[in-house]
């Protein structure tokens, strides 16, 4: 039996970790946080049932049913608060897999080294929130950090709250912000309606399959339309202005590059403002695996969700910002494949349908709502672009331009931009677009990206320097013996 | 001829050699295949060490080059204006632990030799030594203080001398590969093959550090340069409480060795951003840049074993680069021994950020036929040392 690894037990992970099941596998699943689900089923604690987590999640049935199946499952063993920190390649095994077990940030966390058959990475995106004048005052939330109060805590960010940014994830925030309790006072969308248009509208029957995922939508149009929240297209937030927290914003029209246009500012009393622009892929692990990227800088995959090295399979969002039923569907073509499931079993032929129809649902939601390099448009000299050093775009271009660099690395180095606690996972991609807008040819020649993080999250030295744990976790739900762990 | 000289190579030495030799007139053109910077100069701690240098021609450039940066770090400054990033120059001295009996003494010979050789250097007692670094396990048998051990961001250093260089003149062609020479009739190089075309130049100087080898090989020549494998930990910012370079005795072992297995010996200090770096190991296994825990685990191990409070920080960063080997530990600079018109600035092992000012001055002297300040004969490529040395394709 083949031991598969899943790492990210979200959407895909979970989907992957079921069919490497049904395919025979022995499967191991790691996820760091305390529960499954990943940031789509993000909830309460089981130790604080909620009876609305259904209300408030697309597809939790779907989820509480993948969930119950695999914690029964005496083949599946899962492992929560499991960070994985290193991954060593070309070891013989397709992946020796590093793990540190237990709360963040804590010392003595247990260590595992895995040497599993194969690993899925479904390790999901974070949303990324683009730089702008007042962006770190309290008060101004990432639109996934805002939902996961919702979600997780129940708590609204506040009472007066203007969501912006774009893509159709500003919808679901906006509902989980009115579920809390908030009054939303509208979503902005900086791509322009002609954009959203040439997006979506070529060819509509190819969405004819996608029906679940228009129901989702049409679940947040109605609720935009209960709570009466304005919609408007081309529209930004340019700056936040408070002296302790976020009083009001700015907002401005953008043309189609994002490049704001003069005159058209208005002043928005918030307490409150959720601000996200897209999802970066979380590509740190795959890359310290080999794994090579496409040139949008996705997870190279296959026919099988297989990467261009044997044994690593990825699913979900690392492969394309696509949603929770691409992920599924990618997630069940690989934890099938993963397992040595055989390639035309009809147990993957649906799996396959539903990946091509949601594919096309993807590349037009990058063609809508992709980022466009206007935005550094809106930035003045003092914006803080990497907030962890405390580097502002001032400070960025002053060194880019007294180096007269090319390059990611020596920009990172000389400003001390993305050399911080969160590892650019933050402001990496904004400083690369910046650089690469200021270089001839506006395209970076480096190979550094900013995703390579071959230390995926901190250790503490004492855990590095310890060895190795011998025993699988004892915080495991499952404590099946597992024939792959080293040391 | 499109220039005077083509230097290979965009690092440290490469934009030494290239500031020194445009500020003396030559017109310079520096071509790198990547961008500046990017190679063994970005994957170092950026050290200025005497304290590891053997009495001889590796301690004598070692202080020649430790007085070059101390003038240059107040040039550059001066030249660049406060809009460049501060070069981060720190004569912070180092401190030589000996944390075993059978370590302390040959660190005290090796500090007597050094004294009487010109280095400042001053023996401390266990309770001295704490006194400079009280954090500093307190089992330490042995110290020896250097007070002239200092550290520069090698990033930010190179890039200074590549603004110097280009404010004199030098042209930089970053992501440009050098494919080939061009030769006359006669056989003497008379400049590259380039992917930027044709670059025609009475010299060519390569500075390509562990790519030396390589680049030398498609301009027709052998040289003994071999990549040795290291690693720095990096770890969060945390308030200063390492003051000065530590390093475990057994590191001048190490940095001295010829071994090719995994050799690994402590070498710890803050920077100016509060992080603490971490090193350093030495493995001989090519261009193998592949992550190996175990090198890691030994890193801490060994930190942790002289600065104990380290155990509660966190690494979140690693550092891997290629030291530029050679068989006798010290840098080519000169002639090459075979083609004409060919000259090397390479070879300087885990010290390319120390020793690259002596080396631009040494080789500017050569090539402008002077007479170095410090004799050049034991950094010659033709050196007897090397003879007897088969090359490296």
């Amino acid at each position: 039996m083949a031991d598969v690894l899943v790492i990210g037990a979200g959407p895909a992970g979970l989907a992957a970790a079921a069919a490497a099941r049904e395919a025979g596998g022995e499967v191991t699943l790691l996820d760091s946080s305390d529960v499954l689900g990943g940031q789509y089923w993000r909830h309460l604690p089981d130790s604080r049932p909620a009876e609305r987590e259904r209300l408030l999640h697309h597809g939790w049935d779907t989820f509480t049913a993948l969930r119950r199946r695999l914690e029964s499952d005496p083949h599946v063993r899962i492992v929560t608060s499991a960070q994985v920190w290193a991954i060593e390649r070309d070891t013989g095994v397709p992946a020796v897999v590093h793990v540190l077990v237990g709360p963040p940030d804590a010392g003595g966390r247990q260590r595992l080294a895995l040497r599993p058959d194969a690993v899925v990475f479904a390790t999901g995106a974070h949303d990324r929130t683009l730089p702008f004048p007042g962006w770190d005052l309290p008060g101004v939330f990432t639109g996934g950090a805002a939902q996961a109060l919702a979600k997780g805590e129940r708590i609204a960010v506040g009472r007066r709250v203007l969501v912006a940014g774009a893509g159709p994830f500003l919808l679901p925030v906006a509902a989980s912000l009115t579920q809390t309790g908030a009054t939303v006072v509208g979503v902005l969308e900086a791509n322009r309606l002609s954009t959203l248009v040439k997006g979506w509208a070529p060819r509509p029957w190819q969405l004819a399959s996608t029906h679940a995922k228009a129901r989702e939508l049409a679940g947040y149009v109605a609720n935009h339309v209960r709570h009466a929240i304005p919609y408007r297209t081309g529209r930004a937030v340019v700056a936040a202005h408070g002296t302790d927290r976020v009083t009001s914003v700015t907002t401005a029209a953008v043309d189609a590059a994002w490049t704001p246009i003069a005159g058209t500012e208005r002043t928005v009393e918030v307490d409150a403002v959720c601000v996200s622009h897209g999802f970066t892929p979380r590509l740190e692990l795959a890359i310290a695996a080999g794994c090579a990227l496409t040139p949008d800088r996705f997870v190279m995959t296959g026919p099988d969700q297989q990467t261009n090295v044997v044994g690593l399979y990825a699913a979900g969002e690392i492969t394309g910002i696509g949603g929770v039923d691409l992920a599924m569907a990618e997630g069940s073509i690989a934890g099938w494949a993963a397992a040595g499931g055989p390639p035309d079993d009809k147990a993957v032929r649906d799996g396959r349908r539903r990946r091509a129809a949601y594919r096309a649902f993807a590349a037009r939601l990058e063609a809508a709502h992709g980022i466009r390099p206007g935005w550094t448009g809106w930035l003045d000299s003092h914006t803080i672009v990497c907030r962890c050093e405390e580097v502002s775009f001032g400070r960025l271009c002053g060194a880019a331009d007294a180096t007269s660099t090319t390059s990611l690395r020596s920009l990172k180095l000389s400003s001390r931009a993305a050399l911080g606690i969160c590892q650019g996972r933050m402001c990496g991609r904004s400083v690369e677009e910046i650089l690469a807008g200021r270089v001839a040819g506006g395209r970076l020649r480096d190979e550094v990206v900013a995703d390579q993080r071959p230390i995926a999250v901190p250790i503490r030295l004492g855990d590095l320097a310890a060895r190795r744990d011998p025993e699988p976790p004892t915080a495991s739900p499952s404590q099946s013996p597992t024939p792959n762990e080293t040391e | 001829m499109d220039c005077d000289v083509v230097v290979v190579g965009a690092g440290i030495v490469g934009s030494a050699c290239a500031r020194t030799l445009a500020r003396a007139g030559l017109s310079v053109t520096v071509v790198d295949r990547g961008a500046a910077a990017g190679g063994t100069t970005a994957h170092g701690e950026g050290n200025l060490l005497v304290s590891d240098k053997r009495p001889g021609a590796e301690l004598d450039i070692a202080q020649y080059s430790a007085r070059l940066w101390r003038e240059l770090s107040v040039e550059l400054a001066d030249e660049l204006g406060p809009g460049f990033p501060s070069l981060e120059f720190e004569e912070k001295g180092g401190l030589v632990v000996a944390t075993e009996e059978r370590g302390a003494g040959p660190l005290l010979e090796l500090a007597e030799s050094q004294r009487q050789a010109g280095a400042r250097v001053r023996v401390l007692t266990a309770s001295e030594a704490l006194r400079l670094e009280p954090e500093l396990t307190p089992s330490a048998v042995a110290a020896v203080h250097y007070p002239e051990d200092g550290q520069v961001q090698p990033v930010i250093a190179a890039e200074a001398l590549l603004a110097s260089a280009r404010r004199a003149g030098a042209r930089i062609l970053p992501h440009t590969e050098v494919t080939g020479p061009v030769l006359t009739e006669s056989g003497e190089l008379t400049g590259v093959q380039s992917t930027a075309g044709t670059i025609r130049a009475p010299h060519v100087v390569v500075a390509a550090g562990p790519w030396s080898a390589r680049v030398a090989s498609s301009l027709g020549a052998t040289i003994p340069v071999v990549p040795r494998r290291g690693m720095v930990l990096v770890t969060t910012r945390m308030r200063h409480r390492i003051f000065r370079k530590v390093y475990d005795a057994d590191y001048v072992g190490a940095v001295g060795s010829n071994g090719s297995e995994l050799q690994t010996s402590s070498v710890i200090e803050s920077t100016a951003s509060g992080t603490v770096l971490i090193g350093s190991s030495r493995q001989m296994i090519g261009f193998d840049d592949r992550l190996r825990v175990n090198v890691l685990e030994e890193l801490a191990l060994k930190a942790t074993q002289l600065f104990p409070f380290l155990r509660m920080a966190s690494v979140m960063r690693v550092y891997g680069g290629f030291r530029p080997f050679t068989p006798d530990h010290l840098p080519l600079i000169g002639p090459d021994a075979m083609v004409p018109g060919l000259w090397h600035a390479n070879g300087h092992e885990g010290a390319g950020i120390g020793l690259a000012p002596a080396t631009a001055e040494i080789l500017g002297a050569l090539i402008r036929r002077e007479s170095p300040a410090v004799a050049a004969a034991p950094y010659l490529p033709g050196r007897p040392a090397l003879a007897s040395v088969g090359g490296v394709r």
